[in-house]
């Protein structure tokens, strides 16, 4: 018997080893490595040199892109992640209704969110170009001059916001399906009660929703902090680093000008970022994300 | 006559949100309509202002001139060269992803060793971790590794599996009923075999998804490339786009459409040759977090 059990151990192990040098050598190995960069000199030719909390101090105190790039990435967060939910929500909600038609609209609506983001980007600077753009050809046949957008330090970090609901379609699908899932009675029982569409989204919809929106949230703060190739290409932070978000700099950082210890100091700053938003979202979730009440 | 105005009105609020699709519709195509219309123009109509939409002559060579961008001087059909790189890269990805993480899934849903439920745990821990936390540490490792300049970096992670399709598959596996298992156990097969020959069928729909996204993240994927690949001959579409606009970008603005149209079509036919599995796919990654 306890022979057949190790046997079974054996060959779950085995099963799982794939991972588990995966994840010692690409995951577990790198991140730790990396602590130890943060508090080293290091441009990849030679050797690291351990020089204490110099990187964060040089960071913290005398480094004004490292504050913008937060900034930049901060706001990012703030407005697209709540919008992009707000649209993708609002658009499975249209497409939730019984009408005919809804496939097509579903694809439509879906197609630019598998479009390569460097695709996306090469079109939106066409778009955006300030004089011979569609976006401004577009605002002037109706008397609106508009802005630089992309060139333009007010107008850029909106203009990536913009260019960021144009793949709503992803979380649209995922609501969607999770719109399924809320039970058919429970509308059919409020409509017997005379309740309002309003009601019905605020009392029955929503809470069934709010699980699946909870993750979306969290995925799109994390996605904030990921945010790289739409900068890099359309922008590459600038104008006057109004777009220099977070990832974009430590990329600069550490490839080109090789500073990779001082990379390394932001990597896991934006680690502690990280994990420390993720908990502040887990312990809001108490008060209105509801679980498994069906 | 009561009923009749009800109905009326339903036709009036349906009518209503048909007009608003439609619009909302418009709206989401218009930039791959602009891209299309542009790919087709003569440079000088790009200028215009305003825009125009119908390209007075309607020129296809756009796409060839954009396909054969300096080939005469580079020796090689750049966008042919960078298509099969992708290619390459796609076909290693989606067999090491699809291989790796069924077989750890199959282990994390129906092995039983101590430890698993602490180190399914961990797994999921590392999906938390952002990516430019690793890319220093990766880099230098592969450096060391003499791979840099190689698609190496870019696909044999793939064959170690990666948290996120462990949980997909893992919770898949969950649902098929472990008396199969115990059965064919019975009936005096392996483990393995179990795996192969009675579970891995019945989760075709699963893999399906699995190798779906991984191509389509492999397609899109431009961070990676950016970091590892250097010379040109190396590099894949989205590394080629990138570059090409901007040698590019600024004068010929229908060549660089026509060459992002010539990135974008394969991923927009496989959507519509696959629906049913993006669909799928992305139902299930979104709703059991």
């Amino acid at each position: 018997m306890s022979r057949q059990k190790r046997q079974q151990n054996l060959i779950g192990y085995l099963f799982i080893s794939p991972w588990l040098i995966g994840f010692s050598v690409f995951t577990a190995w790198p991140f730790l490595q990396s602590l130890w960069l943060s508090f080293t000199r290091y441009d990849i030719i030679s050797e690291p040199k351990w020089v204490g909390f110099a990187n964060y101090h040089a960071l913290f105190t005398q480094d004004p892109q490292f504050w913008q790039s937060l900034q930049v990435t901060f706001t990012y967060a703030a407005v697209a992640v709540p919008l992009g939910i707000l649209c993708g929500f609002g658009l499975a909600l249209l497409l939730n209704i019984r009408i005919k038609g809804q496939e097509i609209y579903r694809t439509l609506f879906y197609i630019p969110s598998i479009v390569p983001a460097v695709a996306t980007s090469v079109i939106f600077v066409w778009i955006m170009n300030p004089q011979i753009g569609l976006l401004n050809g577009l605002l002037k046949t109706v008397g609106i001059i508009g802005p630089n957008w992309l060139n333009d330090p007010t107008w850029s970090l909106t203009s990536l916001v913009l260019i960021s609901l144009w793949g709503v379609g992803g979380s649209m699908v995922i609501y969607l399906a999770g719109l399924k899932d809320v039970p058919l009675s429970l509308y059919e029982a409020s409509l017997v009660d005379g309740a309002s569409a309003w009601h019905r989204l605020k009392a029955i919809t929503w809470p069934f929703m709010t699980p699946v929106i909870f993750f979306n949230l969290i995925m799109g703060v994390i996605g904030s902090f990921q945010y790289f190739t739409n900068a890099f290409i359309m922008t590459n932070g600038g104008p006057q680093d109004s777009t220099l978000f977070y990832s974009l700099y430590l990329f600069n950082r550490a490839f080109r000008y090789l500073d990779m210890g001082y990379a390394s100091a932001m990597a896991w700053i934006l680690f502690v970022i990280v994990v420390g938003a993720t908990s502040i979202l887990f312990m809001t979730q108490k008060k209105w994300v509801q679980y498994g009440n069906n | 006559m009561a009923k009749g105005t009800l109905e009326n009105q339903r036709i009036a609020s349906v009518a209503t949100i048909h007009i608003i699709l439609i619009i909302l519709s418009a709206i989401f195509l218009l930039p791959l309509a602009w891209m299309i219309s542009t790919s087709l123009k003569p440079t000088e109509e790009t200028l215009l202002s305003p825009p125009t939409w119908i390209p007075s002559r309607i020129l296809i060579e756009n796409f060839g001139k954009a396909w054969n961008y300096n080939a005469d001087t580079l020796g090689y059909v750049p966008f042919l060269v960078y298509g099969r790189n992708t290619i390459i890269i796609c076909f290693l990805v989606v067999a090491g992803t699809v291989i790796s993480n069924s077989i750890v899934g199959y282990s994390f849903a129906r092995l039983k060793w101590p430890g698993r439920d602490l180190a399914f745990a961990l797994t999921l821990a590392t999906m938390m971790i952002p990516f430019p936390i690793l890319m220093v540490p990766l880099f230098g490792l592969f450096k060391e590794l003499g791979w840099i300049g190689t698609f190496r970096p870019l696909w044999v992670g793939s064959f170690f599996a990666g948290a996120f399709n462990i949980f997909l598959l893992r919770q898949f596996f969950r649902t098929i009923p472990f008396e199969l298992s115990e059965a064919a156990k019975l009936d005096g097969c392996s483990e393995w075999n179990i795996f192969t020959q009675v579970i891995l069928p019945l989760a075709k729909p699963a893999l399906a998804v699995v190798a779906l996204f991984s191509f389509l993240g492999t397609w899109n994927d431009f961070l990676g490339p950016l970091l590892y690949l250097q010379s040109q001959e190396t590099f894949t579409l989205a590394l080629g786009l990138r570059s090409y606009q901007s040698q590019n970008g600024g004068t010929d603005w229908n060549l660089v459409m026509a060459a992002s149209c010539m990135v974008i079509a394969p991923v927009i036919i496989l959507f519509f040759f696959a629906q049913k599995t993006f669909i799928q796919g992305i139902a299930a990654t979104g709703l059991k977090g």
